[in-house]
Order: C-alpha cells, then sequence, then structure tokens
C-alpha cells in the first residue's frame, strides 16, 4: 500500500532539488584524525588515495585526486559552494585530500572529521540510487582498506553521533511557503522528536536565506540504513505534501504574487545583484515557476543557478578574482543570460 | 561570548560556514541552536559537550582518569574535553564510559544494518537471519505469502549453516 502511495508522488521535484548520502568511515590501524600527526595524515591520504586509483575498477579512471592544501582559498570555498566539501574541510586543509568522480556527483573527503567520508549527490529525489552507489563504492573501498567496524557499534567513528551505520542522508528541499507561513518553527521541534533535523542550508544560520532546507536523518545506531532511509522518505513526503498545501493556500494571497512578479522584474532587468538578494529572487522565482506561472524556465535552471551565483564559484567559472562590486554585475548578467536569453558565455558555464 | 540570534544568552555552540565566499564561524546559544537545526547533542558540528559528557563526568572522570587506551595514548579525559574519540580500539578501552552517552545519543546501543567485511561470518549469518525474520513478519501481516515463504527457507538454511558451523 505504501508503495502505491509513494507513487502518486513520485515526482517530488517542485520541492526537492537533490538527494545526498554520506557515509563516515575509518581506516582499522590507524588513530583517528584527531589524534594523527601531519605526517601520518598523508599516510592515510595517500592510503586512501590508491585505494581508489589504482583499484583497478569500473570507477577508478573516472577519480580525480586533489590536495585540498595546493587549491587556492577560492577554489576551496567553490567546493562548499558546490556541496562537494564541508565548511569544516576547508578551514585547515594540511593533509587533508579530495577524491571526485568527473560528473561530480561522488566526492570522498579524506582527513575530515573521520578518515573517509564518500559522499554521493543526486538530483531531485533518488535516495535509492544514491544509496545504491555509495553502497557499492563503500564495499569496494572496505574490502581495500579494511574499515574500522566491531560487532556492537558498527562502523566506528571520531564523533560518536555517526557510529553505527555512520549514515547521513539528507534532502535539500525548497519549501517557501512553509517558511512564508511561520511553520518552520514547529515542524523543525517536532522532527528531533523523531530522529531527524531540519535546517537552512544559506545565509548566516540565524536566518535561512532562499527557503532551501536540508533534511537528514541523526540517529545512525540500532537502525539500519533501510529503515532510516525509508523514515526519512515517509516524513520527506509529508513535507512536501504540507509545502504543497500551502502553496496552494498562498497561491492567491496578493502580496504573495507581487513580491513574485517582482523578483521576476528585478532578476530580468537589474544591473547590479548581491549574492544575498540574488538568492531570495531566485527562490521567490522558483515558488512562481511550482505555482504555474512562469512556465518558460525550468526549475532545474534555478537549481543550478543557487549554486552558480555563490561568490567563490562565480570566480571559478570566470576564471579570476573579482571585488564584490564586480561580482554583483557578473552575477546580475549571468542570471539575465541564463534565465530570460539562454546564452551562456563558454568560460561560465558549468560542465 | 553572546549569541549571534538572540543576543541575550551565551553561545556554546560554534558552527563554521560559508557567507559570502568566506569562511566564517558563527556562534549560537542552545535555544536558538536548537531552533535553527543545529541543536541537541547531534549533529557532527558544534554539539554540546557539557550536555553529552557532563553528567557522567562528575562520578567517573576522577577515579578512571588514569586509564589510557592502549593505541593511541588517549584517556577518557581527553574523549569528554573534545568530544573525539581517539581511535577504534577507543570504544573497547573504554566501553562502559561510552555507553550511556551512545545511549543518551542514539536511544540504542547496538548496531544493525550493513557489516564490514571484516565482521565475520557468523555475525553475518545472524544479521541476515534478523533481517529475513523482520521481513517475514511483514510480508505476513501484508499478507505476501509468496515471498513469505522465499523467507522461511531462507531463515531455515542459515538456521542450518549455524547449527553446522557449531558442530
Amino acid at each position: 500500500m505504501t508503495e502505491k502511495k509513494y507513487d502518486e508522488l513520485k515526482d517530488l521535484s517542485d520541492v526537492v532539488i537533490s538527494t545526498r548520502i554520506r557515509f563516515a568511515r575509518n581506516l582499522e590501524d590507524y588513530p583517528f584524525p584527531c589524534r594523527l600527526s601531519g605526517e601520518k595524515k598523508f599516510k592515510v591520504a595517500n592510503t586512501v588515495k590508491d585505494a581508489v586509483l589504482e583499484g583497478h575498477s569500473a570507477i577508478s579512471d573516472k577519480f580525480k585526486y586533489i590536495q585540498m592544501s595546493e587549491l587556492t582559498q577560492e577554489e576551496a570555498v567553490s567546493l562548499v559552494e558546490r556541496h562537494l566539501v564541508s565548511p569544516e574541510f576547508i578551514s585547515d586543509r594540511l593533509g587533508r585530500g579530495l577524491l571526485i568522480l568527473d560528473d561530480e556527483s561522488v566526492s570522498i573527503m579524506i582527513n575530515e572529521e573521520d578518515h573517509v567520508r564518500i559522499q554521493v549527490i543526486k538530483q531531485n529525489m533518488d535516495l535509492d540510487g544514491a544509496y545504491d552507489l555509495a553502497d557499492k563504492i563503500d564495499t569496494l573501498l572496505d574490502e581495500r582498506l579494511n574499515f574500522a567496524f566491531n560487532e556492537k557499534f558498527g562502523y566506528l567513528t571520531q564523533c560518536p553521533t555517526n557510529i553505527g551505520t555512520g549514515m547521513r542522508a539528507s534532502l535539500m528541499m525548497h519549501l517557501p511557503a512553509l517558511k512564508e507561513s511561520g511553520a518552520m518553527g514547529k515542524i523543525s521541534a517536532s522532527l528531533s522528536k523523531l530522529g531527524l533535523v531540519i535546517r537552512g542550508i544559506y545565509g548566516e544560520g540565524t536566518e535561512p536565506l532562499g527557503a532551501i532546507f536540508q533534511l537528514s536523518n541523526q540517529v545512525t545506531l540500532g537502525i539500519s540504513e533501510q529503515e532510516a532511509i525509508n523514515n526519512l522518505r515517509d516524513i520527506a513526503h509529508q513535507l512536501v505534501m504540507q509545502e504543497r498545501a500551502a502553496r496552494e493556500a498562498l497561491s492567491k494571497n496578493i502580496n504573495i504574487l507581487d513580491g513574485i512578479y517582482r523578483s521576476y522584474g528585478i532578476l530580468h532587468y537589474a544591473k547590479l545583484m548581491s549574492n544575498n538578494e540574488c538568492m531570495k529572487l531566485l527562490s521567490n522565482l522558483r515558488f512562481g515557476i511550482e505555482m504555474g506561472i512562469f512556465e518558460n524556465i525550468d526549475a532545474n535552471t534555478v537549481n543550478r543557478l543557487f549554486i552558480e551565483i555563490q561568490p567563490a564559484t562565480l570566480m571559478k567559472n570566470i576564471g579570476k578574482k573579482l571585488s564584490a562590486a564586480e561580482r554583483d554585475q557578473i552575477r546580475a548578467e549571468l542570471v539575465r543570460n541564463t534565465l530570460f536569453h539562454q546564452k551562456v558565455p563558454a568560460n561560465r558555464r558549468l560542465k | 561570548m553572546l549569541c549571534q540570534s538572540c543576543e541575550k544568552r551565551q553561545a556554546t555552540t560554534h558552527i563554521k560556514t560559508i557567507l559570502n565566499g568566506e569562511l566564517k564561524e558563527f556562534n549560537l546559544c542552545p535555544e536558538c541552536a536548537q531552533k535553527l537545526g543545529y541543536g541537541s547533542f547531534f549533529g557532527n558540528i558544534g554539539f554540546d559537550l557539557d550536555k553529552l559528557f557532563g553528567s557522567f563526568m562528575d562520578g567517573f572522570a576522577s577515579e578512571k582518569s588514569t586509564k589510557r587506551c592502549q593505541s593511541c595514548g588517549c584517556s577518557f579525559e581527553d574523549i569528554a574535553k573534545s568530544g573525539k574519540v581517539g581511535c577504534a580500539n577507543c570504544y573497547d578501552t573504554f566501553y562502559e564510559e561510552l555507553l550511556p552517552s551512545i545511549q543518551r545519543i542514539h536511544g540504542r546501543t547496538s548496531h544493525t544494518g550493513k557489516l564490514a567485511h571484516s565482521a565475520g561470518t557468523e555475525v553475518k549469518i545472524r544479521n541476515e537471519m534478523i533481517k529475513c525474520k523482520n521481513d517475514l513478519e511483514k510480508a505476513i501481516k501484508e499478507q505476501e505469502f509468496e515471498k513469505a515463504a522465499e523467507l522461511r527457507d531462507r531463515i531455515r538454511e542459515l538456521e542450518k549453516s549455524v547449527s553446522n558451523n557449531s558442530q
């Protein structure tokens, strides 16, 4: 019965932007990164790198290795903006390495909080697809690296909050109507009782920007990967239903509509746009698209812009350092070209 | 340091984030952290150590502080202070000490789910058996009898291999 319910709700792309599965793993033979000397960190990084690149598996020649200390600050920050690594990972880059799959759907952080963090990102809602891929990579690496594991506590991690499956499954969701109606506080409180957490992913942490939230599981011990994923999926479906109902309720609200149309106008004609302003406007635009107001713009294009307009990614794609004022100008141009003219200079296009 | 959200209470949670292209750290009090989804002792960033380890630190730390992990040299005090476990072996060495916090964090204390390749065959069989039994129950409830029969056969096979192993 539940299967059928999911079928009806299969296309959740009006709300779910992307899916992420992350496994935390450690090598049995080394202390965890917090007690690892600089020299040993390099050893761990090389061991993991070799296990992936010289594995002679189907995926090994599709991975690229990056020594984090060799990146410029902009390149490092752009990795965070593209959700390939955590902010923590770039705060101290020495002895840390990163393996990325050519299409950027898989990244393996070495010596973050744990020796190995395998992460798979899929567009829209694809928990099973993301899990299967992460599971395959994990199994492959485990055979070569011997991950720390004990029968009682499962996979062992530096922070006890991750032991057990070591798995964090997350969905990035666009919830403008729920945010607008002031329901997020209540939702967040009730989710924490269910072992889940929801948080704004852009903005200062004090005020979520652009109504983009991340829903993740928190409990990793005593619950299997499949149970945790099913749990997350159930709650996500409920949230999607609530968001849809809230959108419906707001669809005739003249203040909301005015905000959406104004955002469209500014995105179309502005010559300068700050990061914060742009995020809010794009969120409103996406809200409008999902309400059926702007039929000639694809929500996935907006999803991509959420990342491409971020400062460091903007500079990376342009290929040079820019002042904040220069960025505001180029950002406005990029948005205009992408959304309304469909002509993006090749050097500014993401692969 | 005051909380940057409410600017009233003391900040105890520190979160690293990217803001306008720069790496920044911001600080929140427990209440605001909870509200914004960084709360409780969950999460891999900024969890509240006092809450996590504090209560039994009072009881245990003083008498047991001499014990050290033979693998990494870590003491339980080191773990409690940093919130970071030193190595895989620490989970054995400080099993008793860690158990209450683990129980508090996850609500449970033993792993179910994927097994590493280093886990023994016996564990693997037992784990599959638990899974099959759960699935069987579900299949019966949902009246999927064909699936139930398959699962029943698989459980018998597993039981046989366990008894063979122990002989």
